[in-house]
């Protein structure tokens, strides 16, 4: 309790950021106007807001193929990361990478990847590079349940344990790994106990609570910079649309992945309207404050998407640049 | 500077890490076997006590995760070694270092790149069989964005490690344990041995001999038993197998007319296919005979002595190859 407006505004907008952001893109992709496969991060953005309203533009964040919400919760241009998945030469890998590969230094944002867990140790050598230089920089990887059955995290655990490094493992717990769900990948569903053998402070948190998640970010960001790193959180979420595209996975449905009954009911539990309805109920934030933030998002979504659509393609001749600097 | 001063091949390594760590606070080695000569032979002799075991970091044996860290730290600012004392055993890492570190760049556009060396050492012979001897190279030639450095000599040892800190991109450095016990003449300053530039180590009229690490040495052997016979083979190393130093090639074809290329590495799809293919394309109009390969056989390593003797190519059988070759093909 106590939270500042500020922050609770902070919150509030950088969840519809992403969501007014992801939901722009269904249109685009249908309509083949947007031809590179998006993974959208629709239903989860307590968890890329609630973790990186803690850190800075020196911290270190890594993320995976599902990064939109992350690289806007760091404060990227939502111009930057349109145009990327427009693949345009404005975007933030001057189309070179697409909606799979979202970095911007500056913002400590360093870059995403789509090969399951390949980032988690990417992220511990920058918060070794911290180590090293003395700073107080603390490095985020962002990974999927899918990650937890890749080996590399557990010799990651390990390691950073080893070498006490500021880093925070955060497992965005969405139960299906493309389409397996997760009671037919591990035995186990609590994925933060792998944490516990190797002696990595861990827990679970509701990721569809953005104060929940704020709160145990904002710890494990403060243990790791305190030197008492590294970190583990899972956060249990649940995305709305499928593992790529709009599509919503419904059992019946061409994909047939997920019982309706239970996207249903992860749809009454939108960390949005829950985090709205908590603000106005206990008269945080008014209602006037809420439409102002989301229609000076809507507007900037739609700038963003005439920016994206009307940026010039790399040109072909290019096609070889950016292979050695 | 002294002129006259030698130095074992693995100290030359040695002295490179000293004089970059010493100059460059953002170098540190890491690996497995870092404080261990059983690992790494003196490559890292005195690090660990000169610059502490936060800039020389002996890990657990966790290859992926390693690697992968030393690719974090580059894109976090720093000039990371990353040390794999098999190579065999670096293909755990080929996620980090293939799909992170060798695109990252490129995915990027630009925006960061990553400065690693990733050293991994080809450790055969002695018995130890098929996981403890290979020669990848060419697997990791293959690959856009990394660049694969093999120096044969002390003096380009420590030129190209020094080179490889100090490139942007991702290098590859392998070496050899067979190669770690020549001495030669080394330069006690810092300096670079420029990546992708090769060197011809013996001039010859008659016949083109192209080579690259361990082998380079069997060339020249093989070209000095050749040369009392009065047939003159240039000797070309080519020190590194991405980028390939084309030019010393085509140049020394227009002179000789005879390719042979002699690698430690497997046939197919190799080192030696590749330089085979440059020539095909851009030299084809000063061959005066077919390009002939001397490499290991596709078979993986055997552990049997005897058999290890027919694995490996040496100079009595590079000298019997070549004379054979000249006697049907040189008019």
């Amino acid at each position: 309790m106590g939270y500042s407006r500020e922050l609770l505004a902070n919150l509030y907008r950088t969840m519809v950021r992403i969501r007014f952001c992801e939901e722009s893109l269904v249109k685009p992709i249908l309509k083949g106007e947007i031809i590179c496969p998006c993974h959208l991060y629709s239903g989860q953005e307590a968890v890329a807001a609630g973790i990186c309203e803690s850190l800075n533009e020196k911290d270190y964040v890594f993320g995976t193929h599902r990064s939109h919400g992350h690289f806007l919760a760091m404060g990227g241009a939502m111009r930057d990361l349109l145009a990327e998945i427009f693949t345009r030469e404005t975007g933030c890998s001057r189309g070179r990478g697409g909606s799979m590969h979202l970095i911007d230094p500056g913002k400590g944002i360093m870059g995403a990847a789509p090969i399951v867990a390949g980032t988690i140790s990417l992220a511990m050598g920058a918060a070794l590079a911290s180590n090293l230089r003395g700073e107080k920089r603390v490095a985020v990887s962002f990974f999927g349940d899918g990650a937890a059955g890749e080996g590399v995290l557990y010799e990651c655990l390990n390691f950073a344990a080893l070498k006490k490094l500021p880093l925070v493992f955060v497992c965005e717990n969405n139960f299906y790994s493309t389409h397996m769900p997760i009671q037919e990948c591990r035995v186990n569903g609590d994925i933060y106990k792998i944490a516990e053998p190797f002696s990595v402070k861990s827990s679970k948190v509701d990721g569809n609570d953005v104060l929940k998640v704020y709160e145990a970010g904002k710890e494990a960001i403060e243990f790791c910079r305190k030197g008492e790193g590294p970190v583990f959180l899972e956060c249990k979420t649940y995305r709305f649309r499928g593992h790529v595209g709009p599509d919503d996975n419904i059992q019946g449905t061409h994909t047939d992945i997920r019982p309706r009954e239970e996207v249903e009911s992860w749809l009454k539990k939108d960390p949005i309207t829950r985090f709205e309805k908590y603000l106005l109920e206990n008269n945080l934030l008014s209602e006037k404050l809420l439409d102002g933030i989301k229609k000076e998002i809507s507007d900037e979504v739609e700038e963003s998407i005439e920016f994206a659509k009307n940026s010039p393609y790399p040109e072909a001749k290019e096609l070889t640049r950016y292979v050695y600097k | 500077m002294s002129i006259n001063r030698k130095l074992q091949y693995s100290l030359a390594i040695n002295e490179a890490l000293h004089q970059m760590m010493a100059v460059n606070d953002s170098v540190f080695l890491m690996g497995q076997g870092v404080k261990s000569p059983w690992y790494v032979g003196n490559t890292a002799r005195g690090l660990l006590e000169k610059f502490g075991n936060g800039r020389v970091i002996d890990t657990p044996v966790s290859e992926n995760s390693i690697t992968g860290a030393g690719v974090g730290a580059a894109i976090a600012g720093m000039r990371p070694i990353i040390v794999h004392p098999r190579m065999d055993f670096m293909l755990y890492a080929m996620d980090p270092i293939i799909n992170e570190a060798a695109n990252w760049y490129y995915m990027n556009g630009g925006r960061v790149s990553v400065p690693v060396v990733i050293w991994g050492i080809i450790n055969r012979g002695g018995e130890q069989a098929a996981q403890h001897s290979q020669a990848l190279h060419s697997i990791f030639s293959h690959v856009p964005g990394l660049k694969v450095v093999m120096p044969s000599t002390p003096y380009d040892a420590k030129g190209l490690m020094i080179a490889a800190i100090e490139d942007d991109n991702p290098v590859v450095f392998i070496d050899d344990r067979w190669l770690y016990g020549i001495e030669d003449f080394v330069p006690e300053e810092i300096y670079i041995v420029e990546i992708g530039k090769g060197i011809i180590r013996k001039e010859g009229s008659d016949i083109t001999l192209v080579s690259i690490s361990f082998m380079a040495h069997q060339a020249l052997e093989a070209a000095n038993r050749l040369a009392e016979e009065n047939i003159h083979v240039e000797v070309i190393d080519l020190r590194s197998a991405k980028p390939i130093d084309t030019e010393i090639i085509i140049d020394s074809l227009k002179k000789t007319g005879f390719l042979v290329v002699l690698d430690g590495g497997w046939k197919t799809c190799g080192f030696s296919s590749e330089v085979a293919a440059i020539v095909a394309e851009k030299g084809y109009q000063y061959l005066r005979g077919p390009i002939r390969r001397i490499t290991l056989p596709d078979c993986p390593a055997p552990a049997s002595s005897v058999l290890e003797k027919a694995y490996y190519p040496n100079s009595d059988n590079i000298v019997a190859n070549i004379k054979s070759y000249l006697e049907n093909f040189h008019r």
